[in-house]
């Protein structure tokens, strides 16, 4: 399995091209498109995750593990497909309505995706009513939001009362994140959970889907 | 006005600028999706009115409302033709207000976007982008340039860069917006103190420090490690804390008693311009603005 720790190693150090090659060793070589995905890209994102949670590393290093990611992604992505291998889950995200700050949001969506989750990026400036739409007619399970602007902010509870209208409260959940907003926020205004980064966005996916 | 902005400075004297304007604009109407630049144009008098009441509270540094005025962020809402008249309305709405009785300072914050290869912006372009909206500042009569809440050093680094190619005898400020870690601080883009400090000042800037953040107390050890390692005139300009909402309104927990209680550290640490950011008000101001002028 050499190969795949090289794989992770890879992606840890942002290496897109050796991330493929590697991918592409690793399938030849008869190894799965799940394991490849599992032990190789998904283990080397937890890992990055990690170490940015704990800040060893920074911003840029996340986004560069991410390009590799997407390197080793674009092979087996098509092999997933064809052997009917689900994700995850699917999680709907976006920065809210007012509010064209993406940067936390994508990482967000890095962090998911690199987790095996099936991720609908939704991008900036999306209304409550988008949110709730898209994640009915993809099935998503859950709603992650961003903010970076107090005054953005307080359109996320919007998306909590179309949900609470439509009943879909408790079957589509929700999860803030971004600069303003908290944990007493996410309970003042009715949403699920707060996540205060994108590393601990996976563990509250990953715990709300449990 | 007799003495420039950096005599003063290098006379060691402590200046007090300005607070926040976003955060001002909106309890004052304009709408939450709206680009709180474009109010330069179309409510002038509104900017004037804020930059009057700062000079009141006693601001000697007052900030055109031009954070994100550069075309590269205006593009965000089709806004980019309108760079130079944006950027030209804010300077003219803080001159109607203070006239010679403050410095105006242009604001220049990040473009929003990201340099290559962690996001798709070339060099030349970010560039680009800084030069065309400090032209309009300087030409349209600045004191001082402002660029800040900066968090990758080499955008900072590329908007000094264009303010001095542009005049070689404005000063130009530049302020990074670090984050705790278990090192120290650094920015999300991985540059800590000592380097953003060396790189900056190497570059050229005239002031350096630090703004937004999480409250002033964070603020005064960002201090304490910007001056260990400059004699640069260091400009602090911290948030009243993390927003809060109660009872559908954002409050932030730091109220002017407390700022200027505070501010008492940053002027023991020799910090040479004090002012705030995201949630301080002209109250705020007022009140650090009487408690330095009570050391003296």
């Amino acid at each position: 399995m050499d190969i795949i720790n090289s794989i992770s190693t890879q992606l840890i150090s942002g290496n897109d091209k050796d991330v493929a090659s590697d991918t592409k060793k690793a399938l030849d070589s008869g190894i799965s498109a799940e394991t490849i995905l599992n032990d190789g890209l998904i283990m080397g994102m937890n890992i990055i995750g990690d170490r940015f949670r704990d800040h060893e590393v920074f911003l840029p290093d996340v986004l560069m593990a991410a390009k590799a990611m997407y390197a080793g992604m674009e092979l087996i992505k098509p092999i997933l497909i064809k052997s009917g291998i689900s994700s995850r889950g699917k999680i709907v995200i976006g920065t809210i309505q007012g509010d064209l700050h993406d940067i936390g949001k994508n990482l967000v969506g890095i962090m998911l995706k690199g987790a095996g989750y099936e991720v609908i990026d939704l991008g900036h400036d999306v209304s409550p009513e988008k949110f709730v739409e898209v994640a009915k007619e993809t099935g998503a399970t859950i709603i992650g939001m961003s903010a970076l602007l107090t005054t953005t902010m307080a359109n996320m509870k919007e998306v909590v009362k179309i949900l609470k209208n439509e009943n879909l409260d408790g079957k589509i959940r929700t999860i803030i994140g971004g600069a303003p907003v908290s944990d007493q926020y996410a309970s003042d205004i009715g949403v699920d959970k707060y996540s205060f980064d994108a590393g601990n966005a996976v563990d509250i996916v990953k715990e709300l889907m449990a | 006005m007799m003495k420039t902005l950096m005599e003063r400075l290098r006379s060691r004297e402590i200046l007090i600028s300005d607070g926040a304007i976003g955060s001002i604009l909106l309890s004052r109407g304009l709408p939450k999706a709206q680009c709180p630049e474009s109010y330069n144009i179309s409510h002038t008098d509104v900017l004037t009115d804020i930059a009057k009441e700062y000079l009141e509270a006693g601001a000697e540094i007052i900030q055109t409302n031009t954070f994100g005025a550069s075309p590269l962020k205006l593009k965000d809402y089709s806004l980019d033709e309108k760079t130079d008249s944006i950027n030209r309305s804010a300077v003219q709405a803080v001159r109607n207000a203070v006239d010679d009785k403050a410095y105006i300072s242009g604001s220049c914050g990040p473009s929003g976007k990201m340099l290559k290869p962690y996001g798709d912006i070339e060099p030349e372009e970010m560039y680009e982008s800084f030069h065309r909206q400090i032209t309009s500042l300087i030409s349209a009569g600045v004191d001082i340039i402002c660029i800040e809440t900066m968090t990758d050093i080499n955008e900072a680094l590329s908007a000094i860069k264009a303010a001095k190619s542009i005049s070689s005898t404005i000063p130009v400020m530049a302020t990074m917006t670090f984050d705790p870690t278990p090192r120290g601080f650094f920015t999300i883009m991985g540059t800590d103190i000592p380097t953003a400090v060396k790189m900056l000042s190497d570059s050229g800037a005239d002031v350096i420090g630090s703004n937004c953040g999480n409250g002033i107390e964070n603020m005064i050890k960002i201090a304490a490690d910007i001056k260990a390692e400059t004699e640069i005139p260091v400009i602090i300009q911290s948030n009243a804390g993390l927003p809060e909402l109660k009872d559908e309104k954002i409050i932030y927990s730091e109220t002017p008693e407390f700022m200027a209680e505070k501010a008492v550290e940053l002027a023991e640490l020799d910090v040479s311009i004090i002012g705030g950011c995201c949630g301080t008000t002209p109250a705020h101001i007022k009140a650090i603005r009487n408690k330095i002028d009570s050391l003296t």
